[in-house]
């Protein structure tokens, strides 16, 4: 019925050689940039693989016709050896029919230790057809990944609402795992590479996809993206209690030119829209300051902003755990306190 | 028109429990349906009320299955998705299936439908299960069946007799698809009312016998499913730590001021 084929188990990962390559899943955006998130993969992946000789990152490249042309760059100072790619016009909007079937064709080719995709919407969608194709496991949303003893990808994410941390390996090969933007960092500096395009011709002529593109509406305004790359978020909880306390959280937000946040509890309550929601549920955010008000700090919302570089809470009760998980805090109600500050950043 | 809704229980989150050695207590949890997976069964319920209308018979016809795989005190939220107004339900329930991880879980799942309702037309999953949040058994079971999925669908448009027009709601935007049937489709929260229980439906899930079916009725055998059929493990579970150091207190605005200052030009 399918065109999506797969192959047999592929061995255990246990050979004792370590990992000799790493396959990086480059997501192109509605937009056609190559979504951030592939170069902090690639971060993290350098950071693995640098500890044993000889081993490779690659890229796998799904775009449309001439589209990776333009990336070349990108790719070649971000210290990916190889790039695999398939072009196809079929490619200019995501299907997860047309990119699994080409992933799978390279993947079958290529062999990798380790596949890792970005736990994007397309990545979420795509990478559990992938590994259910290649009768592999895959682990979702990791926070940290490891190399074990045994040369294994040891992936760790939380679990059980963000209360259990669980370190999962896998079976066969490849090892696969999603990672969410913004949880590893960037490439502080540019890896210049010398990387090989290596051009794939995508088998998918014989394919009637059964799910059509029809259109797609763009938000008008996204405060996603927002939080995505701001370098101050004042975030509120349900400490802030109405809409008043908001503004306030807003006015300071302004001052310090950042943007605001909310936690699970304030969204719930309808203190704040869901897109602003930070934590296990909502985003992830890794800003340069963040400050918490009236926020109780839950571990599922901690494991949101973790990337924190630095985190300042503002709360009545000495007790809240935010204050055994901040750098800096003031007991105190946000209510004074913030209007207080907002002043002296006027 | 055959619609399969997979449903999940889930332990209640807000309330978990510690022991002494660092594990979730998990005796006493309470055990809800997963939220995303009553969407799915909104959803389901939607098009059965859309279709009465319908011209055609099959499609005035609409039948709702919930599946679940689970413990059989799942049985619970399988009469509660009766309750709700589902037309049947059954369980997989095997001690076999113990310990199965998304590739395991999909696997047994589209075994029991490919053996025991290979007729489906429609097959909806929650986006997530709030557990687990893995997002992957859906695209597993689509992907075990060969058929196409649709993800993180905020609503249905409009349904057609073979097909169904979907609005996902991605990143930056709303994408709108058409997909033919049979397909699987993960639904997050739509716009629409919440659906409670009936009193009628009440009534008929305490008089349903709720169909139970072990790893020999699907057509698998033990090493396919549960612990021996996962391709991946646990090897360790921990309490998160967070090492953010000591909190440095302020007493005044004055020094707060002065720390926020120093952090934003660090």
């Amino acid at each position: 019925m399918s065109n999506i084929s797969g192959t047999s188990p592929q061995p255990s990962p246990t050979s004792g050689e370590g990992v000799k390559n790493v396959l990086i899943y480059a997501e192109v955006t509605p937009d056609n940039y190559v979504h951030t998130v592939t170069f902090e993969l690639a971060n993290k992946a350098l950071e693995l693989a640098g500890k044993f000789d000889n081993a490779q990152i690659s890229a796998l490249l799904i775009c449309k016709n001439g589209l990776a042309e333009k990336y070349k760059e990108a790719f070649i100072n971000s210290g990916f050896d190889k790039v695999y790619v398939a072009e196809n016009d079929r490619f200019t909007h995501y299907s997860t029919e047309l990119f699994a079937k080409t992933a799978i064709d390279i993947l079958n080719e290529v062999k990798p230790d380790i596949f890792l995709i970005g736990a994007t919407i397309q990545g979420r969608d795509l990478a559990p057809r992938i590994s259910t194709s290649l009768h592999t496991g895959l682990t979702a949303d990791c926070t940290r990944l490891d190399i074990n003893e045994k040369g294994q990808l040891a992936a760790t994410r939380p679990t059980f609402g963000g209360q259990l941390m669980a370190t999962i390996l896998c079976k066969k090969l490849p090892q696969m795992a999603t990672v969410r933007p913004k949880v590893f960092k960037p490439l502080p500096q540019n890896v210049v590479k010398n990387t090989e395009f290596i051009y794939f011709e995508p088998k998918i002529n014989d394919i009637r996809r059964k799910v059509e593109f029809v259109e797609f509406e763009k938000y008008i305004q996204s405060s996603i993206n927002e939080l995505d790359s701001a370098e101050i978020i004042v975030a509120g909880g349900k400490g802030m209690k109405n809409e008043a306390g908001f503004l306030l959280l807003k006015k300071l937000a302004s001052v310090l030119k950042g943007t605001v946040g909310a936690s699970r509890g304030a969204v719930e309550i309808g203190l704040a829209p869901q897109d602003i929601q930070i934590g296990q549920t909502g985003k992830t955010v890794s800003p340069k300051l963040y400050i918490a008000c009236g926020i109780s700090g839950a571990i599922q919302h901690l494991v949101g902003i973790e990337g924190a570089n630095r985190i300042i809470a503002v709360n009545t009760d000495p007790n809240a755990p935010i204050f055994d998980n901040c750098d800096c805090g003031i007991v105190g109600d946000a209510f004074e306190v913030i209007p207080k500050l907002t002043e002296k950043f006027k | 028109m055959k619609i399969l809704v997979c449903i999940k229980q889930i332990p209640d989150t807000t309330d978990i429990k510690w022991t002494e050695n660092n594990t979730i207590q998990r005796e006493g949890l309470e055990s809800v349906i997963n939220p995303y997976d009553i969407f799915a069964i909104q959803e389901a319920l939607n098009i059965k009320k859309i279709l009465r209308s319908a011209q055609n018979d099959d499609m005035k016809n609409t039948e709702i299955t919930a599946i679940s795989m689970g413990p059989l005190q799942a049985q619970d939220i399988l009469k509660k998705a009766i309750a709700m107004g589902c037309d049947n339900a059954v369980l997989l329930s095997d001690k076999k299936f113990s310990g199965a991880d998304t590739y395991a879980t999909a696997k047994t799942i589209s075994s029991a439908i490919k053996t025991n309702f290979p007729d489906f037309d429609l097959i909806f999953c929650g986006q997530f299960a709030i557990d687990g949040d893995t997002a992957q058994t859906g695209p597993g079971i689509a992907s075990f069946l060969n058929i196409p999925q649709v993800t993180f669908v905020k609503n249905i448009k409009k349904y057609e007799e073979n097909s169904l027009y979907a609005v996902r709601e991605l990143e930056d935007g709303f994408e709108t698809v058409k997909v033919e049937f049979p397909a699987l489709i993960c639904v997050l929260k739509g716009d629409y009312e919440p659906v409670r229980p009936t009193i009628q439906g009440t009534i008929k899930a305490q008089n349903t016998k709720i169909r139970i079916l072990g790893v020999d009725d699907i057509g698998l055998t033990s090493d396919d499913v549960g612990i021996k059929g996962s391709p991946t493990y646990v090897s360790k579970a921990f309490r998160p730590e967070h090492n953010r150091g000591e909190c440095s207190y302020c007493s005044d605005i004055d020094e707060l001021a002065n720390k926020i200052k120093e952090y934003i030009n660090e």
